[in-house]
């Protein structure tokens, strides 16, 4: 170890790896994870949200699983709690949405309606 | 990308109960459902609540699951990391007025909630084998801070005005402890930590240095630029091979990454760390003997002046620190000594790990600001007594502590209020004492320690000691008199007085304050012939009670040593003469006939 950039450089590097164990992310986005959401694709799903959330540094959010919610036709079903918010339900939810529902839900506040349980039912 | 971290605790505690297989079967069940580029397993130190090991922790949630078994990781990992459902069966849950309380994560977890952690910050949080984890959480920065922005006598200054004291026992203050070092100026200057925990029942230092040993090699590199020594060595026993084995790699990546060896951050200053084990004597942990000891010769204490900071180890100048002091020190450099002087009470600053052990619910290593009272440690974060018993003493300090009784619950913890009620603060080991244990017999385990552990060097601990085990043997055995009890006190205060090193000084504590606070029991030894909570085998022994005896004869034939007589279905009888009083009979006798008086 030569300078303090050095160092500085490692500790960035390494502190979103250890992030995650401590982050008390006052946004959680929950990716329904029983048997009919991976039936229907929620791994990539999961994935996609892990990846998003590190490369648009939404760091107030948390990436977590559930099990089945009971509307196995509408899965792959990913919920976004926000404390004091109303929950908002996202179904059939491909990895392909999810750079958008980061970039203006999580961090723009807005949730894309046309994604929502609303808009399917 | 990975989402999860599964966080298995590998220290000393739970290893024992096999979490080094618990690890490796997660991985291999990882691998087997194809999460490995999602999911991690992260081997840690030491969580502190090791009576509910071992413990796994998984983030992002912060699920705290207890009591893992190696069968339960395949349910783990296909439930939980796969498909998101928390295993509610090993979730912990506490214990609330008998009633048992799931409480999913960490942070909510009753013995986690009053604690503040700063010695353990990283203990159970990071990977101990991977420095870049420590560096990821500001490790190394207050080193960094130190050689390039602020001068050797700026360092010592910090520390001082933070109030910190050993941690070790006495609890000097570390600051002024430097500067001495570093007025004499000399070629060679030494850097030692002390890592010799002997205290039955204390393994704070233990678990530090196995789930964050970066931060005590980074303490002692900003300790060595404070007086300007260049090589340190940490003394630790060899009975630790966990510590050793994560302290090893840690000297390892600390030199790979330049933290250690030359020319440190580009500024010329240069430290080097190196670890010598030690064979497991009590007296080691004295510095002087400590220091005798990485010399190679014998582990004898010296006299004191000189002390160690003008002639330490090879006679030059050398700091020695404890473990839990150095854990420290980055934080008070990094944070300010306001910060850490802000925390604890007029005369003891920052925080205290205490080990709690013996009759108490959660057993483990407990981290509170200095000032919080005894209560509160053992009754809110240690569960109180098992089986509804109740409190009858706590023993600090180990065997050179005293005996606090149940009046001083309410006394805030610190080193005066402890010195001032005949105990210490020692290392920081709590032993919970309940109604069964009797205090004779308790000053008399401690006096047993330290007889076997006392080097034989001065008069006062060699021979002191032993007649006082032996008066304390007389009175155990029903052969005490009252007399004997005020020529224990005269000893006690010879030893105190006479002995050469902290060792022999301390020795008579746990005899002065348990005669002081529970001087009735002693009179019940000496005077009825009697041990109130029925522990010394010698005055006590086991009846049958005649009406309630079936004449089953299962006593009769589990007793070992055939001291139990009768014919079936008649009332028994025990031969006083022959009986070991080991209680087999009573836990065997299903009619509750069987009594101890």
């Amino acid at each position: 170890m030569k300078s303090l950039e050095e160092l500085a450089a490692i500790r960035n590097k390494m502190k979103d790896k250890v992030a995650l164990r401590e982050k008390e992310g006052d946004i959680r986005i929950v990716v329904g994870m029983a048997t009919c959401g991976i039936a229907a694709g929620a791994r990539p799903v999961l994935n996609a949200f892990v990846e998003e959330v590190s490369k648009q540094h939404a760091d107030n959010a948390t990436v977590t699983q559930t099990g089945c919610i009971g509307m196995c036709r509408l899965e792959p079903i990913v919920e976004v709690f926000e404390g004091g918010k109303e929950r908002v339900t996202y179904v059939k939810v491909k990895p392909a949405m999810v750079p958008r529902i980061v970039k203006e839900h999580i961090l723009g506040g807005r949730p894309i309606t046309e994604y929502t349980i609303g808009a399917a039912e | 990308m990975i989402r999860t971290h599964v966080m298995i605790c590998g220290g000393t505690g739970c290893t024992s109960s096999d979490s080094p297989k618990i690890a490796e079967a997660m991985e291999q069940e990882i691998v087997k459902l194809g999460l490995q580029d999602e999911v991690k397993v992260v081997r840690t130190g030491c969580f502190g609540l090791c009576a509910m090991g071992p413990v796994m922790i998984v983030y992002p949630d912060g699920t705290f699951y207890s009591r893992v078994k190696v069968s339960d990781v395949p349910e783990i990992a296909s439930e939980h990391l796969l498909k998101g459902r928390i295993v509610e069966r090993l979730v912990h849950r506490d214990d609330e007025a008998g009633e048992k309380v799931e409480v999913p994560t960490l942070k909510d977890i009753e013995f986690y909630k009053p604690q503040l952690r700063v010695a353990l910050r990283n203990c159970g949080v990071i990977n101990p084998e991977n420095i870049e984890e420590y560096i990821a959480m500001d490790g190394y920065s207050a080193l960094g801070k130190v050689l390039t922005e602020m001068k050797p006598e700026e360092v010592i200054d910090l520390v001082t005005k933070s109030g910190l004291r050993g941690r070790g026992g006495a609890g000097f203050p570390t600051g002024k402890k430097w500067l001495f070092a570093s007025f004499n100026k000399t070629p060679h200057k030494y850097v030692v930590c002390n890592a010799d925990e002997g205290d039955p029942g204390a393994f704070m230092d233990r678990s530090v240095l196995e789930g964050d040993p970066h931060a005590i090699l980074e303490a002692m590199c900003i300790a060595g630029y404070a007086i300007d020594a260049h090589q340190g060595y940490i003394y630790v026993r060899a009975e630790y091979p966990i510590a050793v084995h994560r302290l090893q790699i840690a000297i390892k990546q600390a030199r790979e990454y330049g933290l250690l060896g030359k020319d440190i951050f580009g500024t010329g200053f240069d430290f080097d760390i190196d670890v010598r084990l030690g064979a497991g004597a009590f007296v080691c942990g004295e510095e002087t003997a400590l220091l005798t000891s990485i010399e190679g010769n014998r582990g004898e204490p010296k006299t004191k002046p000189p002390f160690p900071a003008n002639k330490g180890l090879f006679g030059q100048p050398t700091i020695i620190n404890n473990v839990e002091t150095l854990a420290n020190i980055p934080q008070i450099i990094l944070k300010g000594a306001e910060w850490f002087a802000s925390m604890g009470t007029e005369g003891s600053k920052g925080t205290k790990v205490f080990a709690l052990g013996g009759k108490i619910n959660n057993t483990g290593l407990v981290e509170v600001p200095l000032g919080t009272t005894l209560r509160q440690i053992i009754y809110d974060i240690g569960g109180g007594i098992p089986d509804g018993k109740a409190f009858k003493a706590v023993q600090t300090g180990g065997p050179s502590g005293g005996c606090i009784p149940a009046k001083f619950l309410d006394l805030p913890i610190d080193y005066e209020n402890l010195k001032s009620i005949g105990a210490m603060m020692g290392s920081g080991g709590m032993i919970v004492m309940d109604e069964t244990t009797c205090m004779v017999d308790v000053a008399r385990f401690y006096l047993d320690f330290t007889v076997d552990e006392s080097c034989g060097k001065c008069v006062p601990c060699r021979i002191g000691t032993r007649r006082l085990l032996e008066m304390l043997d007389k009175i155990t055995s029903g052969n005490g008199t009252l007399e004997d009890l005020d020529k224990m006190e005269e000893l006690c205060h010879y030893i105190q007085a006479n002995a050469l090193c902290a060792l022999g000084q301390t020795a008579p504590n746990p005899v002065l304050s348990t005669l002081k606070f529970f001087r009735d029991e002693y009179e019940a030894h000496v005077v009825e012939k009697r041990c109130p909570a029925g522990v010394c085998k010698k005055l006590l022994h086991y009846e049958i009670d005649p009406d309630k005896c079936r004449g089953c004869t299962a006593c009769a034939r589990k007793c070992p040593v055939n001291a139990i007589n009768g014919v079936v279905k008649q009332p028994h009888v025990i031969d006083q003469a022959k009986c070991i009083k080991c209680g087999t009979c009573m836990d065997t006798c299903r009619f509750g006939a069987i009594s101890k008086k």
